[in-house]
C-alpha cells in the first residue's frame, strides 16, 4: 500500500503543478477577452468600479445602438469587399503563375521563381512611401483597388511558393494523359488541377483572407474617405470620437471581432492548419 | 525562399520519376503558350507594387521632397544621417531589440512548455489550444484597443485591481518608464499560441518510436525531453525565432492604438517610427531613408540566419 501511494503522489503532484500552470496562462487570455465583451454591457460609472465582474444592469442598448447604426455594417462591408477582392485575385494570378512554374522549365525560370521569393523578405512597411506615390500616380488613391493590389503583390510570394509545391507533387501521370487525349493545359488548369487543389487553396486562401481582414497599415495610408474604411481604421476613429467612453468602445470592439471568433470557432482546424502550414511550408 | 526552408509531410508525392511529355510539337507549344500568359499577372503585380517601390525608396531617400510635383532637392545622403542621428531611431532600435529579447526568453520557453502539455490527447486539450491561439487570429488593431482599456488608469483592469490593494492606480501607458513594458506584455499574449502551434505540429509529427525507445533505455522523463525530444524539435524552435525576429521588425499595428509610438518615442518599433516620421507628415526622402534601412536590416537578417542556421533545411 505505501509503495503505490509514494508512486502515485508524484505523478499526482507534477499533475496539479501542470493543471495550476494552464489555468493560470488560459487566465491570462481569457480575462481581457471576457471584461472586454462584458464591460459593453456595462454603463460608464458601474465599469469604473466594477471592470471584472458581471454586469449588475446589462446595458443592451450599448450593443443595439452599434448593431442598428449603418456605420458598424459599412464597416463590415467595406472589409469584406477589401478581403474579397484580394482573395480572389491571390488565388487566381498565383494559381496561374504556380501552375506555370510547376509544370513548365525554360530558361531563366528559376530565376524568375527566384525574384517573386524576394517579396518574403521585408515587410510591406518599408516601401510604403513610395507604394503610396505608385498607387497614387495611377489613379486608385481612395479606391478598394488601391488596397487590394498591393496586398495581392505582397501575397503572391508565399502563395505562389505553397501552391506550386501542391502543383507539382500531383501525379504527374494525370496531366500526360490528359495531354494525349488533347487536352489544353488551359483546360486542364482549370478543370484537373483546381479541383484537385481544394485544401491549398482554402490554406492559401485563409492566410490572405486573414491578412486582409486584420490589415490597417496599407488602408491607413491609401484610403481617405471613411465611407471606405475597412473595420480597423473604423474602430480607431470610433475610439478617437468617445475617446474614454469605454463601455460604448469596448461593444464596439466585441461587435468588430466577433465575426472573427465566429469564423475561427466554426473553421478553426482550417484556420489553424492554414496558418502554421503556411508558415512552415511557406 | 522560406518555401525551401522545411519539407511538406502531409502531401503525399506520388509524382512519377520521368515525365514523358513531348519535347515539341502542338503540346509543346501550348506549354509556353500558357506560360506566355499565365505569368505575367503575378510578374507585373510584384514588379509594381513590391520591387518598384522599393527601389524607388533608395531614389526618394536622395532627395528633399514632399511627395508633389518631381523630386529635385537632391540632398545626397543627408537624410540617411538625418534619420542616424534622431535619438527616437535608436530607441525605436532598441524597443525592436526588447520585443526580439522577449520573443525569445519568454515567449518561446512559454509556448515551448504549453506545446508538450498540450500536444497530448487528454479532455480538454484541443480546446486549450484553441483558446491558446484565439489571440493570433485577433486583429493587432483590435488587441490594442482591448489592451488599452486593460491599462487604462481609470477604467482598466489594472488599475482596479491596484484600487482593491488600496494603491494610486498607475496610467502604464503615459509614463515613458513602462510604457514599452505593457507593449512587451501585449506581445507575449499575441503570439505565444502561434508560435506554441508551430511546436505542437513538430512534437505531433514526431516519431514516437524514438521516444519510446528511449524510455525502454531507462531513460527518465527529463532526459528524454532533454536528449530526444528537443533535439528533435531544433529545426521548429530555428523556423520559430526566425518568425519572431522577422515579426518583431514588423511589429506595427499593435503599437499604434496602444501609445502611437509614444510617449515621448518611448514605444515606438522601427515601423511606428517610420509612419510617425515619414508617412504621417509626408517627408517622402526621410521616410524612405528609414524604410531602406529597415529593408537592409531584414534582408541582412533573414540572408544570414538562412546561411548560418537554416542550411540543411
Amino acid at each position: 500500500m505505501s509503495e503505490v501511494e509514494t508512486v502515485a503522489r508524484p505523478i499526482d503532484l507534477t499533475r496539479l503543478y501542470k493543471a495550476l500552470f494552464l489555468a493560470v496562462i488560459a487566465t491570462f487570455v481569457v480575462v481581457p477577452l471576457l471584461a472586454t465583451v462584458l464591460g459593453g454591457f456595462k454603463s460608464l460609472g458601474e465599469l469604473r468600479v466594477n471592470p471584472f465582474g458581471l454586469p449588475q444592469q446589462w446595458e443592451w442598448a450599448n450593443y443595439a445602438d452599434i448593431l442598428l447604426s449603418k456605420r458598424y455594417w459599412e464597416l463590415l462591408r467595406n472589409s469584406m469587399i477589401i478581403s474579397t477582392l484580394t482573395v480572389t485575385l491571390t488565388l487566381i494570378v498565383a494559381s496561374m503563375a504556380a501552375f506555370a512554374f510547376a509544370h513548365v522549365k525554360f530558361f531563366g525560370s528559376s530565376m524568375l521563381l527566384g525574384y517573386l521569393t524576394l517579396g518574403l523578405l521585408f515587410p510591406a512597411a518599408t516601401a510604403v512611401l513610395p507604394l503610396f506615390i505608385k498607387v497614387r500616380d495611377l489613379g486608385l488613391l481612395d479606391t478598394y483597388f488601391g488596397v487590394a493590389l498591393p496586398q495581392v503583390a505582397f501575397a503572391l510570394a508565399m502563395s505562389i511558393l505553397l501552391l506550386r509545391r501542391f502543383f507539382k507533387d500531383l501525379p504527374h501521370e494525370l496531366l500526360e494523359a490528359a495531354l494525349i487525349d488533347g487536352c489544353s493545359y488551359f483546360n486542364f488548369f482549370r478543370y484537373v488541377t483546381l479541383p484537385l487543389s481544394r485544401p491549398i487553396l482554402a490554406t492559401v486562401g485563409t492566410i490572405a483572407f486573414v491578412n486582409s481582414w486584420n490589415a490597417y497599415l496599407l488602408p491607413l495610408v491609401m484610403l481617405n474617405s471613411d465611407s471606405l474604411y475597412p473595420w480597423p481604421l473604423g474602430i480607431m476613429v470610433y475610439q478617437g470620437e468617445y475617446s474614454s467612453e469605454w463601455h460604448l468602445i469596448l461593444a464596439f470592439i466585441t461587435l468588430t471581432i466577433l465575426p472573427t471568433i465566429v469564423v475561427f470557432i466554426i473553421a478553426q482546424k482550417h484556420i489553424i492548419a492554414g496558418l502554421t502550414a503556411g508558415a512552415v511550408k511557406g | 525562399m522560406r518555401g525551401e526552408l522545411a519539407s511538406a509531410p502531409s502531401v503525399a508525392p506520388l509524382r512519377s520519376p520521368a515525365a514523358a511529355i513531348p519535347e515539341h510539337g502542338p503540346v509543346r507549344d501550348g506549354k509556353f503558350a500558357m506560360a506566355v500568359i499565365f505569368l505575367p499577372p503575378a510578374l507585373l503585380l510584384f514588379t509594381l507594387f513590391v520591387v518598384l517601390p522599393i527601389g524607388e525608396a533608395a531614389w526618394y531617400s536622395g532627395f528633399n521632397w514632399n511627395g508633389f510635383g518631381r523630386p529635385t532637392n537632391w540632398v545626397g545622403l543627408d537624410n540617411y544621417r538625418f534619420v542616424l542621428e534622431t535619438r527616437a531611431f535608436w530607441l525605436a532600435l532598441r524597443n525592436n531589440g526588447l520585443i526580439i529579447l522577449v520573443s525569445l526568453s519568454i515567449q518561446l520557453p512559454l509556448a515551448l512548455a504549453l506545446a508538450l502539455m498540450l500536444a497530448d490527447r487528454f479532455r480538454g486539450a484541443v480546446a486549450l489550444r484553441m483558446l491558446f491561439f484565439l489571440p493570433y487570429v485577433l486583429a493587432e488593431i483590435a488587441t490594442g484597443l482591448i489592451f488599452s482599456f486593460v491599462y487604462d488608469g481609470d477604467y482598466g483592469l489594472v488599475a482596479s485591481i491596484w484600487r482593491f490593494f488600496g494603491a494610486e492606480a498607475p496610467h502604464l501607458l503615459a509614463s515613458t518608464q513602462t510604457a514599452m513594458l505593457a507593449v512587451l506584455i501585449v506581445v507575449v499574449w499575441k503570439y505565444f499560441g502561434f508560435h506554441m502551434m508551430l511546436f505542437i505540429a513538430a512534437l505531433q509529427g514526431m516519431d514516437r518510436n524514438l521516444v519510446e525507445a528511449a524510455r525502454i533505455d531507462g531513460a527518465s522523463r527529463p532526459q528524454v525531453l532533454r536528449y530526444v525530444v528537443i533535439p528533435l524539435l531544433y529545426p521548429t524552435i530555428r523556423l520559430s525565432v526566425f518568425f519572431a525576429i522577422v515579426g518583431s521588425l514588423q511589429l506595427f499595428d499593435l503599437v499604434m492604438p496602444l501609445t502611437r509610438g509614444g510617449p515621448a518615442d518611448s514605444s515606438n518599433t522601427m515601423v511606428s517610427f517610420l509612419y510617425n516620421n515619414g508617412i504621417s507628415r509626408m517627408r517622402v526622402g526621410y521616410g524612405s531613408a528609414i524604410g531602406v534601412i529597415l529593408f537592409m536590416i531584414c534582408v541582412t537578417f533573414a540572408v544570414t540566419y538562412k546561411r548560418w542556421f537554416m542550411r540543411d533545411e
